[in-house]
């Protein structure tokens, strides 16, 4: 900004000499009536003289005094008479010019509309997004000359637009028509608000123009419309990632154990509270790599989860081999130990965990549609520890045995697995994927110790829907659900979305009892 | 043809049974409500509305128990939404409290407050007939039983048990739930129905009603009891036994296991309906929260705490359950879950018969030494 500033000042001083505005507009500037201010300032901006930006800026810092019949800029000490920009000498009784809110509004437009002519493409791009939101009528000619002028490609797309703006005010209906159709183009709110009004006769007296309108808005809205729904399939694909992480752990132990284990919803929630302890020691003892917490946090939730379970699996659940339905209890019990764990450790508020600052913003593909680095970094993650999982269970020894005790533990048994200490790695393994889940959650929602109830049900979705120790029937399931669940969520609310999933999944189960991808054989239960 | 019903339910009865059922039913009928009608405050024997509100409500629990116990113990499916069967009959009978209030309420309409808050001018199409008692009772009975058939029936047609039934129910209690969190639901969102006035005409928080619905609760109690234990010991129990420990077999015998689940399924789930119904005046509130997994899932802790597969041991649950509850929740609010966790896995672990079989254990080995 400081450079703009210094750019502009040095541009005008420089040129200074060289051309004068006209001296009795520069007169009518400090004029008492205010909309003869507005007109000297508009008809300023127009004239886009080299010495304007000194005058306005002036104004715009209250450095512009009248003394007599001459206008003076006054910096610091010195004065200078404002329509010659000569040094003259400072008089006494010099009185400041006033500037009120209205006058100063108009000001910001006006130099922003000068400084399209900078030589600086940012410059000239900052100026013309700012015009973007209020482009008035008489800035059009200013607009026009500097669109002519205009070399780079994304100033100038962005001039087109607010010129456009500018010239929906044009007396002319065929200059008002020709600004609507460049306007049918952007896919911007702002503008569709502008046109709006062209739509209603009160305000437009011409038939062609009103229906020019008409036919933009409906073009930006179908655009606006589209963005949403892209918006939406987006946030649907990082909830499902979410779905995912929590799923993963669930089908694996599931599938090796026959084991639902409730607490696992815990597990996300110790994950993202190791997150945030991470956080806090490198607050204490690293300020300055405070940004990079959550590279630590990974393996700290990766393996604080797994952990957790297996002292689960050791304690308590090999103990209730074959008897699901009393495991399903015991590790409700678990939970309910875990989540009141948390609240004596960390309180029953819930922390804070904060971004990192390189996954704050997001990419803007629309003005209506940005997309969150951290979500997509989120999508990302969960790419990736699928991707580990996978060669993990289907290229290593450990995932050899895994599978070969969730066909048939028996016959796996005879062959020489150590199935009781497959069981124990395989839970570990899920309890750490929940905790990888917990990790990511911290970074886009609360981290509470309740957290984990929230998801339960909906991993056990992911479950039953995608079916039994499938990586693949977890992952459709997962994004499934995430993308379905957000779409209707945008046409009927959250719960209803909820509630109707859940009836979908109800009667899913009706034709599909063993979920989308069936391990296949021949037996009965 | 009256008697020979009852005859034939209390037949069905050991003597250890009819004893210890005759206690009950003296000690719920008269004792208590003579030590809180004629034995002053001030004595160490009197019994407190306090005191009166809470056996109420936790008998209100041990006939869902004993309904728990029927499908899970006898039946062999663990469903953790019964919650919701209770919530039914509860709602049911509120929205006849809710009626009961009249003019009484904060904005003096003839609609319940909530409706007048938020704007609707006239009673939702559900809510007609619900002024009326004896619709509103069929309505506890039929609300559950139309539920959990539909529900039931497809659930048990496709085969789904185990742990896949479980999750499924609580699903189907979550979105219940969530449904009647709602406003627009028209059940008063999450505040649901409070404030009552009265109930047929007298008023809700006087000693005479309070000990009538206790006499009720206690009377429906011993019925369940009763009727339960004639089920259980009858071909159908039998069969429904056998479909537990060996659902495969049966059905090769030639039996169809749809039916004999779907049975036990819809009477677990009326029972759990009435209870609800019995609750809600006793305890003056009833919100979506009855629905919630946590409730569900605890309902399935009584019954393991007292030993399922009996039929005195869910009582036994619930009652040591809910009073150690309330104890825990006064003295040491912060420690009921870290002790509710305990329970949940100390019992499933080292008690997989419960209090009951503890006792046959202990009994046993006196007998042996």
């Amino acid at each position: 900004m400081l450079k703009t500033l210094l750019a502009l000042c040095l541009s005008a001083c420089a040129l200074s000499a060289l051309a004068a505005p006209d001296p009795a507009l520069v007169r009518q500037l400090a004029d008492a009536d205010s909309s003869q201010k507005v007109a000297a300032i508009q008809k300023l901006a127009q004239t886009a003289d080299p010495a304007t930006p000194r005058i306005l800026k002036a104004m715009a810092e209250d450095g512009l005094y009248l003394a007599g019949d001459k206008v003076l800029i006054m910096e610091g000490d010195k004065a200078f008479d404002a329509a010659s920009g000569t040094p003259v000498k400072a008089p006494e009784n010099a009185e400041a010019v006033m500037v009120n809110n209205r006058i100063r509004g108009e000001l910001a437009n006006a130099l922003a509309a000068l400084s399209l002519f900078d030589a600086d493409p940012a410059v000239r791009l900052a100026a013309a997004q700012k015009l973007q939101n209020d482009a008035s009528a008489e800035l059009a000619p200013v607009l026009a000359r500097a669109l002519s002028q205009e070399k780079d490609d994304k100033v100038k797309a962005l001039l087109q637009l607010a010129h456009a703006q500018a010239n929906l005010r044009n007396p002319d209906p065929a200059a008002r028509v020709a600004a609507i159709k460049a306007l049918a183009g952007s896919s911007s709110p702002v503008i569709k608000s502008a046109l709006l009004p062209l739509m209603n006769k009160a305000n437009e007296a011409d038939e062609n123009v009103r229906l020019a309108a008409g036919a933009a808005v409906k073009e930006i809205d179908a655009r606006l419309s589209r963005a949403e729904m892209v918006g939406q399939v987006f946030s649907g694909l990082s909830l499902g990632s979410i779905l995912l992480l929590g799923a993963l752990g669930l089908a694996i132990t599931y599938g090796v154990m026959g084991v639902i284990n409730m607490a696992h919803g815990e597990l996300l929630m110790v994950g993202a509270y190791s997150a945030y302890a991470v956080q806090s020691f490198f607050r204490a003892h690293f300020p300055g790599a405070v940004d990079w917490y959550l590279l630590a946090a990974v393996p700290v939730g990766f393996f604080s989860a797994a952990l957790v379970g297996v002292i689960m699996e050791r304690t308590v659940i090999r103990w209730l081999y074959g008897r699901t339905l009393e495991t399903l209890l015991a590790t409700w019990g678990l939970s309910l130990v875990l989540i009141q764990a948390a609240r004596v450790a960390f309180g029953a508020q819930n922390v804070e965990v904060a971004n990192p600052s390189w996954m704050s913003g997001g990419i803007e593909l629309l003005p209506n549609l940005i997309l969150p680095w951290n979500r997509i970094i989120i999508i990302a993650f969960a790419l990736f520890v699928l991707a580990l999982v996978w060669v993990l269970m289907n290229k290593t020894r450990l995932g050899m045995f895994v599978r070969a005790v969730t066909q048939n533990r028996q016959m796996a048994s005879c062959v020489g697995v150590p199935t009781s200490r497959i069981d124990t790695l395989a839970f570990a393994l899920g309890a750490g994927i929940a905790g990888l889940g917990g990790v990511a959650l911290s970074q886009i929602s609360n981290v509470g110790p309740d957290m984990g109830q929230g998801y339960i049900v909906d991993s056990f979705m992911v479950v039953v829907l995608g079916g039994v120790g499938q990586l693949a029937g977890a992952v459709w399931a997962a994004l499934g659900l995430g993308v379905v669940t957000k779409l209707l969520e945008g046409w009927a609310g959250a719960v209803i979305a909820k509630i109707a999933v859940l009836v979908f999944i109800i009667i899913f189960i009706q034709k599909r009892p063993q979920g989308l991808f069936a391990l296949k054989g021949r037996f009965v239960e | 043809m009256h008697t020979p019903i009852t005859l034939r339910l209390l037949s069905s009865l050991d003597r250890k049974s009819s004893i210890t059922l005759a206690f009950f039913l003296l000690a719920t009928l008269v004792v208590i409500p003579a030590l809180h009608i004629f034995v002053p405050a001030e004595s160490s024997l009197s019994v407190s509305t306090y005191a009166i509100t809470l056996i109420g409500k936790i008998m209100c629990y041990a006939i869902v128990a004993v309904a728990m116990d029927l499908i899970w113990g006898y039946g062999g499916i663990l469903s953790l939404g019964h919650g919701i069967f209770f919530a039914l009959g509860g709602y049911a009978f509120g929205m006849y409290l809710m009626r009961q209030i009249g003019q009484d309420g904060s904005y003096h309409s003839n609609l319940p407050d909530f409706m007048v808050f938020l704007d609707w001018k006239q009673l939702p199409w559900y809510w007609s007939g619900s002024d009326s008692l004896v619709w509103v009772a069929a309505l506890v009975i039929l609300l559950p039983a139309v539920v959990a058939f539909i529900f039931g029936f497809f659930a048990f047609r496709s085969r789904i048990k185990g742990v896949y039934f479980s999750i499924i129910t609580q699903a189907l209690t979550y979105a219940a739930m969530l449904l009647f969190f709602r406003n627009e639901t028209g059940f008063g969102g999450n505040n649901g129905f409070t404030d009552f006035k009265r109930i047929m005409g007298y008023s809700i928080t006087s000693s005479e009603t309070r000990l009538v619905l206790f006499g009720l609760t206690a009377l429906m109690l011993a019925a369940t009891f009763v009727f339960a234990k004639w089920l259980v010991g009858s071909k159908y129990g039998r069969v429904l036994t056998a479909i537990r420990d060996a659902e495969s077999r049966v059905m090769f015998i030639g039996y169809n296991p749809l039916w004999f689940k779907l049975f036990i399924w819809t009477v677990s789930a009326v029972l759990c309906g009435i209870a609800g119904a019995l609750y809600v005046p006793q305890v003056g509130i009833i919100n979506p929260s009855e629905m919630s997994v946590a409730n569900s899932i605890e309902i399935a802790i009584w019954v393991a705490v007292g030993g399922r597969g009996t039929l005195i041991g869910p009582i036994i649950g619930a009652f040591v359950v809910n009073l150690a509850k309330s104890w825990f929740t006064v003295s040491f609010p912060e420690y009921w879950l870290f002790f509710l966790g305990l329970l949940f896995i100390i019992v499933t672990l080292l008690l997989p018969h419960g209090l009951v079989g503890l006792w046959k254990k202990l009994m046993n080995k006196q007998g042996a030494a």
